[in-house]
């Protein structure tokens, strides 16, 4: 397997050089954000008032970990979510906060493909379910924000090692390879 | 507490056989790898004794014996214990005000099937069901003149929809017959049974096997990005139902198809399972 070795944070060259099928490898700093740490930074831009971490150039992981407190913070499970769910907010998300990666699961939405396209943003699709692989190349906690969301919805800064491997799933051309089995699967079943 | 940690951190012998036939089918280096990280990622998660899934679940309980009202206490200590020691996520919370009371109690949780029965000892199971399975389960009260055909498009359309995101390859529950109520419940309790057998009514073998190889058909693939393996396996339930009506149920599970069993006899001994008893 010939993979891609990327650090966060990263620059836009370096991401609209990646392909979609290309598989990578990332080390650096990422931060996880669902739902309700959506909702809360859109409304605080809103209001305009500045958020407590920096996203612009970073890695946006579609995560809700389990963590454990031992002497600080410890990530013990950490796969990612389906990343549908924050389809509505994310091409906002993106415009507002210019993250240069997301990393999650299942893919999103033809809006948030543009979007991503239009800020230079690849989305990495990271195995679902693989909580203990990515726990384990998540050996640091940086940063906690907005526990008062619960410990899922929360945002928590992680520094990575060689997290992946990872499937650049869309990238920041315009193509998805969700969009190409999903129009092979539906050729297919009428064919049924 | 037993039951729930087997069940979150070890994944059961069929689901594990299933996956490993599933790297066989494949070529493509995409679905490869997602298969590849998924039977290393059990391999860590058993030796850590850590769950398997981050998104530990909603524990479903299903009990067969006789009442004994004492149960749904015991239950919900166990889950408030195996939150805290396991650690599991704390997932619950209530439906509008989206509080959460770190526990994975409050109102209705957890859920729990209980089927009378006159057995000596009581059998338990635990189906830990995570929300990116969960939320693509689906419902039709079908025309009974829409048939068998009718099911089979419905359960199509159903992985179809759900695509890429309850983390194919997936288990595919079908609850027939009964009422809306019971239709759901069997489609739950469908997953509860090994991968790879059949059912004992030759009509819904033929229905399972069927729908198994249309599924594998459709190119979905591993995570929905392309491949040969889009289900592991297809499991239906029936109850008879009105004249009038067909009702069928969809309950998907996720690869991670967590499951476990315990068989509780009167002297109270324990015995422990994750491919269930007889």
């Amino acid at each position: 397997m010939n993979a891609l070795e990327l650090t966060s944070p990263i620059t836009e060259d370096r991401v609209r050089a990646l392909r979609a099928g290309d598989i990578v490898y990332l080390s650096g700093e990422l931060l996880t954000a669902r739902d309700e740490a959506h909702l809360r930074a859109l409304e605080m831009e809103a209001e305009g008032r500045p958020l407590p971490f920096e996203l612009s150039g970073r890695a946006l992981y579609h995560c809700g970990p389990i963590m454990r407190m031992e002497k600080g913070w410890r990530v013990v499970a950490a796969g990612p979510t389906t990343s549908a769910r924050m389809d509505s907010l994310e091409p906002r998300f993106l415009r507002a906060f210019r993250p240069r990666l997301i990393i999650g699961k299942g893919g999103m939405s033809p809006e948030t493909l543009q979007a991503m396209a239009e800020v230079g943003c690849a989305y990495l699709a990271f195995t679902g379910g693989a909580a203990v692989v990515a726990a384990e190349a998540l050996p640091e906690v940086t940063g906690v924000y907005w526990e008062d969301l619960g410990m899922p919805e929360a945002v928590w800064r992680l520094r990575a090692e060689r997290l992946g491997p990872m499937v650049v799933a869309m990238d920041a051309h315009g193509r998805s390879l969700y969009r190409e089995v999903e129009d092979e699967v539906r050729r297919r079943a009428s064919l049924l | 507490m037993r039951l729930l940690r087997e069940a979150e951190c070890v994944l059961p012998p069929d689901v594990l056989g299933a996956l490993e036939g599933a790297l066989a089918q494949e070529t493509g280096e995409v679905a490869r790898s997602q298969l590849l990280v998924i039977l290393e990622n059990v391999r860590k998660a058993a030796r850590r004794s850590a769950p398997i899934c981050q998104d530990t679940g909603l524990p479903v309980f299903f009990v067969r014996g006789r009442y004994d009202a004492r149960m749904e206490a015991a239950l919900s200590r166990a889950v408030a214990r195996a939150t805290g020691e396991i650690p599991l996520r704390p997932n619950i919370v209530d439906p509008l005000s989206r509080v959460n009371q770190g526990n994975n109690l409050g109102p209705g949780m957890p859920p729990v099937h209980f089927e009378p029965s006159d057995i000596e000892h009581l059998d338990l199971a635990v189906l830990p069901k995570g929300a990116g399975s969960e939320n693509w389960s689906a419902l039709r009260m079908l025309n009974p003149s829409e048939g068998l055909e009718g099911v089979r498009r419905f359960v199509t359309d159903c992985v179809i929809r759900a695509g890429s995101r309850p983390c194919p390859p997936t288990v595919v529950g079908i609850g027939l017959g009964g009422t809306a109520d019971l239709a759901v419940a069997l489609s739950k309790k469908a997953l509860l049974r090994p991968l790879g057998s059949s059912n004992d009514d030759a009509a819904l073998a033929e229905l399972e096997r069927e729908l198994r190889t249309q599924l594998n058909s459709l190119g979905l693939g591993p995570m929905g990005l392309g491949g040969r393996t889009t289900v592991l396996g297809v499991l239906a339930e029936k109850a008879n139902c009105h004249t009038a009506s067909l009702p069928v149920a969809v309950s998907l599970n996720c690869w991670a198809a967590r499951k476990a069993f315990a068989r509780i006899y009167p002297d109270g001994r324990v015995r422990f399972s994750q491919e269930g008893f007889d």
